[in-house]
């Protein structure tokens, strides 16, 4: 019998020929990320474990990118980066991506890929939930806690359940013009539901998902834990290869999953069948149609996060909201600053994007996680009243995005722009037939 | 082996209880080590829960009381996929903080899962069946966590939980540490 890709990966890992869901194994780990929110209680626990003077296990694969809670007065929240900052200097630690410095970079999950830390066949852990982000360049990568986090500190290993793994095939070319990686990923999510994945690999698979760019693989890989996937994944390949040679030269190993490889259960797709998704206020699995919500009321639209706000998915958002003016307030944050850079270098018919943002009237804010998880309550963009959110970001549970009396509708970054055009949930599907005539 | 039973009332609660419902994000900037800061996480456990689905069936009932950092409940019994969402460890922390001693559920998400045992906050019991309907928020519990099984003292029914597995070693170690150094891994 054959193994995943992911088996394969955790297997190499704890040092053992193969390895099948259930065992509990000690893997070595590659990258450990943390950020503002979960390091400072990390740093905490590993000294207390470890003792004061106590050294990182390899500082070389350490990783903090503080992103969470950056532009903002709170005097908790500038005393975690503080407590960063201390950290690296007390450990020399060679990437640390401090706030108010030129290194400075933004959402973790995105911020990583770009610097080259995701890498095929690797283990990376990281104190937060979308880690699974990474899974996307044929790595095993998911979210643990401060404790897990100060144990690979000291360590250098964790212990791992091995998953079961689900596989969603993809047949069909290429996205439809009107389609984004976030309408395959709500679909998947409504289907089999917020727990349809707990403890599964969910891995994807098939031609229509091996003509997508890495930030598409992304944006579905992200989202598995939106279905309580352990780790998201997709095999490596040419474009996998690309993005990682461009960004380090650190050998790496690339797996694949067996042709007998044992599955616990196969899901199939075609791209040409699927339409614009929206899930509804307040799971991610709540799903519909956009063209079901057409003419909701909204007060406020958003474009960002680790899942909905890179270059590709401002790209997307510029291609309609070019030549209008917008009918509801539009926040537009840039997940990383290198995408922030993007916004005024990428161009249009010869206009470049922040222009298009900025002519039709959109808030753009600085590089961060931003509003996605409301923060205090001076963040840019959060939802502070009964407002109602189109927001191309990965969660909509209650008080999510800030008030607990707000509504937030998740859509892709096409969905957002035309709904953010017409002041209601609207398919994009209408905007984008203009486009090609 | 911890043998004590675990004793108190209920706190009972819906499905998909995810992580900013338990702790919303706006209070993660508190310190964990520092004795008294820590104590608002108890103050805010379970604050972003929409006010009637609080302490079920009746609702509107708050895990900590205006103005106290610790809950008159011990044990939260709740329907399925419990602690999704995000990883953060504050969830079990505050949990804990508030005087949380165990949970009950037909599942869980797994990061939360995980974290409740690797940290020894709590223990995440697993029910054979969704008991968020047959327990009232107040009901006096035990857990019995030889057989293991749940005792509801206020109205006479015994539920079944399913046993801890492979984290069960972990749950009686007290946390990933403390079973790292019992078994050599960290040094004492
Ligand atoms: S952008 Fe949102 S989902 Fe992504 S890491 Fe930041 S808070 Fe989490």
């Amino acid at each position: 019998m054959g193994m995943t890709l992911t088996e394969k990966i955790l297997a190499k890992h704890s040092g053992r020929d193969r390895v099948k869901p259930g065992d509990n194994v000690w893997v070595n780990v590659d990258v450990l990320m943390t950020h503002d929110v979960c390091g400072p209680p990390a740093i905490s626990i590993f000294h207390r474990e470890f003792g004061d003077d106590a050294k990182v296990w390899d500082k070389d694969k350490l990783v903090i990118i503080p992103d969470h809670y950056i532009f903002t007065k709170d005097k908790y929240a500038n005393r975690n980066v503080d407590v960063l900052r201390a950290f690296a200097a007390e450990q020399d630690l060679p990437h640390f991506y401090d706030v108010g410095t030129d290194r400075y970079k933004g959402v973790c999950h995105v911020a990583l890929p770009e610097e080259g830390f995701t890498r095929p066949g690797e283990v990376l852990f990281g104190t937060d939930s979308h880690t699974c982000t990474a899974g996307a360049f044929g790595q095993f990568a998911t979210g643990i806690g401060n404790t897990d986090a100060a144990f690979i500190m000291g360590t250098g290993k964790l212990w791992v359940k091995v998953p079961e793994t689900m596989r969603f095939v993809f047949e069909g070319g290429s996205l439809p013009p009107y389609l984004m990686a976030k309408d395959i990923i709500l679909k998947i999510i409504g289907d089999i539901g917020v727990d349809g994945a707990t403890y599964r690999t969910m891995e994807f698979a098939g031609p229509g998902i091996q003509a997508l760019t890495m930030e598409d693989r992304m944006t579905l890989t992200n989202m598995a834990i939106e279905a309580g996937g352990k780790n998201g994944v997709v095999e490596p390949d040419g474009v996998t290869e690309e993005y990682v040679r461009a960004r380090t030269d650190k050998p790496f190993e690339k797996f694949y999953s067996d042709p007998d490889a044992e599955y616990h259960s196969e899901h199939f797709y075609n791209l040409e069948e699927l339409v614009p998704m929206v899930a509804k206020p307040h799971s991610p699995d709540n799903k519909a149609t956009a063209e079901e919500l057409e003419g909701v009321k909204l007060d406020r639209a958003y474009i960002g996060s680790c899942t909905g706000g890179k270059l590709s998915d401002f790209v997307a958002a510029a291609e309609i909201i070019r030549g209008h003016k917008l009918k509801i307030d539009t926040y537009i944050v840039p997940a990383t600053t290198e995408i922030a850079r993007g916004l005024e270098t990428e161009t249009l018919l010869g206009t470049p994007l922040i222009d298009i943002f900025r002519e039709a009237g959109c808030k753009i804010g600085n590089a961060s996680c931003a509003a996605c998880l409301g923060g205090p309550s001076d963040t840019f963009g959060r939802l502070n009243k009964e407002e109602v959110c189109i927001s191309s970001t990965n969660r909509n549970y209650p008080g999510r995005m800030g008030s607990k009396a707000a509504q937030v509708y998740l859509a892709s970054p096409y969905t957002v722009a035309a709904s953010a055009v017409t002041g209601v949930i609207t398919d994009p599907r209408i905007f984008i037939q203009e486009t090609v005539i | 082996m911890k043998t004590k039973p675990i004793t108190g009332k209920a706190f009972v609660l819906g499905k998909n209880i995810d992580t900013d419902q338990i702790i919303p994000a706006a209070h993660l900037v508190y310190s964990l080590s520092d004795p008294e800061e820590r104590k608002l996480y108890g103050k805010y456990a379970l604050s972003g829960v929409p006010a009637e689905e609080s302490g079920l069936p009746q609702g509107n009932i708050p895990l900590t009381r205006e103005d106290e950092t610790e809950s008159e409940f011990s044990i939260i019994v709740a329907s399925d996929n419990f602690g999704c969402g995000s990883s953060r460890e504050h969830a079990p922390a505050c949990l804990e903080i508030a005087g949380i001693k165990a949970i009950v559920s037909p599942s869980y998400a797994r990061i939360f899962y995980r974290n409740s045992v690797d940290g020894g906050f709590l223990t995440p019991y697993e029910s054979e069946e969704d008991l968020s309907k047959k327990i009232r928020t107040g009901d006096e519990l035990e857990i019995d966590s030889e057989v293991p099984a749940l005792i509801n003292h206020t109205r006479g029914e015994t539920y079944k939980l399913n046993p801890l597995g492979s984290v069960a070693d972990i749950v009686h170690a007290g946390g990933i540490f403390a079973y790292a150094r019992e078994n050599g891994m960290v040094p004492r």
